[in-house]
């Protein structure tokens, strides 16, 4: 399934999508993370892929936005394109 | 040469008037529902404080007149009319030659421009549709807490702790506000954390355009002295913040009037 | 025959659901209040009261919602999403988009034939679209929340709203009834805002028919012909939309069970 994390206010979409078909729970993206967002964690169908924490979800605009300019990087480091950005 | 920049806000129109070059006089009133006519008022408000010191000048005698701001379109009798992003870099520039990263946060917008090492325009991000990151946050806390807007600044310096703030939606942020005066938190620690939750919004626009020294705070909010901390502490940079903050749109503005009429 | 319960303890309301074999034997719904554990158990009792049932007669009970972790009776719990795909599927067979408009959140679900989220989006930081909104909305227009709706419908010539912002939204309407703009077309107005809004959060899933519309907005029929207007399909609507959830978790509990069994 494809999970968007994060939210739509009036400035604009700011999502952190990830295809648990795709995610293997390699942990690759959770290590790379500088601000600690994400986990490795069972879905509903038992699962374990990655997601992100509770706690951040509404502040993915806030803080991830900064990542683009990084070259190591939770979209980057997943060799299987699970994981990516809205913007 | 005698100019004029006007700025219509979404509350407040500003207008600043330019000789030579010189700042002579500036005048702030409410926009109220016509823009047109707030125009024209807060321009010859400003001429009238001319007029005492001397200088007569009308509205149709001056030489360019340039308005920005959300009702730009509405004031027909300027000659031009440039984006208040423009306008603001223009301004903030003319203040603070080596500023790069300009941050305007009006009453019902909050924007951040990234200037080049010429003062171009690079990149911005605007907001004008969410009132968290605005004015507007500032004064529905304000008005629940129970003290006015201008009274922020000072009462949150005195802040032990901030009381956190985890949402940024202005109505549910609220609700944590109610909360935490039923809990008699003090307010100054309240307050502290309204201003925490301001500068998080601002500090996630920053860096989607990127961040580049110097930084200057523009706009009404920029009057809270506990906003420019609490970005400045977000940011681990110090803010330059303008003296008559909410006029750099107008100023740029009237600039831009000057050089229009060949006073570079 | 089989008995198992879903229950559901969302951030505004809490709401338990029996399920005997594939029938829905009783439900409850109640104010979550400040104590989930304390609510869990209470409308789990009100639902097996009207059932005629003791807690041990229930052979498996899963736990849903904001609250999920705090059920001490529940032996397993599962993320509102599923539970709400799984539970529309069961009322609508042929539903595969859902919209929940919640107290304070919204959330858009696209499922497959057996309930199985395949794509989901929500937003809970912001207040425009949900029932906060709409809460607001009639303290400052002074009417009734339950009329909301059907007075939109008889509007003549709708408002232009430019914000979803509860806050900005607010200050347009106070503009608009200071100049003596009707009521009934600054409410088509609102309608038309929130439903742009909640049409984008579909738009990132992806929208395929049917398309059913769950949690506590789908009653007002404003919003909901606005949203099908944008979306350009008819929306299924339960009789009871909030216990979609406690009706998921209960199915998640039967499957279970049936597991556990074998």
């Amino acid at each position: 399934m494809i999970i968007h994390y994060g939210y739509a206010d009036g400035s604009g979409e700011y999502y952190l999508i990830v295809d648990t078909d795709k995610c293997d729970g390699c942990g690759r993206c959770v290590e790379v993370c500088p601000n600690d967002i994400l986990e490795l964690a069972p879905d509903d169908y038992g699962k374990v892929v990655v997601r992100v924490k509770d706690e951040f979800v509404n502040s993915i605009g806030y803080i991830c936005p900064a990542c683009k300019r990084r070259d190591e990087r939770c979209e980057n480091v997943c060799e299987h394109a699970a994981i990516s950005y809205s913007w | 040469m005698i100019v004029a920049g006007v700025d219509i806000g979404s509350l407040t129109v500003k207008a600043v008037i330019l000789r030579d070059n010189e700042v002579v006089a500036t005048s702030t009133l409410i926009t109220g529902d016509d823009a047109a006519t707030a125009a024209k008022t807060a321009i010859n408000e400003a001429l009238k404080s001319l007029a005492e010191r001397g200088m007569s000048v009308t509205l149709d005698s001056l030489d360019y007149i340039v308005a920005t701001g959300v009702g730009r379109k509405e004031v027909t009798f300027a000659h031009e009319e440039k984006t208040d992003v423009r306008c603001d870099a223009v301004g903030a520039r003319h203040i603070f030659p080596s500023v790069r990263t300009v941050v305007d946060i009006g009453a019902e917008s909050c924007k951040v421009i990234r200037l080049s090492k010429k003062g171009r325009v690079e990149d911005f991000t605007a907001n004008d549709k969410c009132a968290s990151g605005t004015g507007m946050f500032l004064d529905v806390l304000a008005k629940v807490i129970g003290v006015g807007v201008e009274k922020l600044g000072e009462l949150s310096l005195k802040a032990k702790k901030p009381a956190k703030i985890s949402s940024m939606c202005t109505v549910f942020a609220e609700s944590e506000v109610i909360s935490y005066i039923h809990r008699k938190v003090p307010i100054e620690n309240i307050i502290a954390g309204v201003h925490e939750s301001i500068a998080n919004r601002i500090f996630g626009m920053m860096n989607r355009v990127g961040v580049e020294k110097d930084i200057a705070l523009v706009g009404g909010v920029a009057r809270n002295v506990g906003v420019v901390k609490a970005l400045e502490a977000k940011v681990g940079e110090s803010i330059l913040v303008p003296e008559g903050p909410q006029l750099i749109g107008a100023l740029g503005a009237a600039l831009i009037a000057a050089e229009a009429c060949g006073t570079a | 025959m089989v008995l198992v319960a879903g229950v559901d303890i969302g951030s505004l309301t809490a709401k338990a659901l029996i399920l005997e074999d594939s029938k829905i034997r009783a439900y409850a719904i109640i104010p979550t209040g400040v104590d989930s554990e304390e609510t869990s158990k209470k409308v789990m009792n009100i639902a097996l009261e009207k059932a005629e049932l003791r807690l041990e007669d229930i052979e498996y009970v899963v736990s849903t919602g904001y609250g999920r972790v705090v059920v001490p009776f529940a032996n397993k719990n599962i993320t509102e999403i599923s539970c709400h795909a799984k539970g529309a599927v069961f009322l609508f067979p042929s539903v595969r988009t859902i919209l929940d408009m919640g107290g304070q959140d919204c959330k858009a679900i696209r499922c497959d034939a057996s309930g199985k989220v395949l794509n989901f989006a929500m937003n809970d930081k912001c207040a425009a679209g949900t029932g906060r909104f709409f809460e607001i909305m009639a303290e400052t227009m002074e009417l009734p929340l339950e009329e909301l709706g059907r007075l939109s419908l008889e509007a003549t010539d709708a408002a232009k709203i430019s914000s979803a912002c509860v806050v900005f939204a607010k200050s347009e309407v106070l503009t608009l009834l200071r100049r003596g703009v009707d009521k009934k077309n600054i409410l088509a107005g609102i309608n038309e805002a929130v439903a742009l809004r909640v049409f984008a959060l579909l738009n990132r899933v992806g929208i395929e028919k049917d398309f059913a519309i769950t949690g506590g907005i789908a009653k007002n029929i404003g919003v909901v012909r606005k949203v099908e207007e944008k979306v350009g399909l008819r929306a299924l609507i339960a009789e009871e939309p909030q216990i979609v959830g406690a009706l998921g978790a209960a199915l998640f509990a039967k499957e279970a069970l049936e597991q556990v069994k074998k």
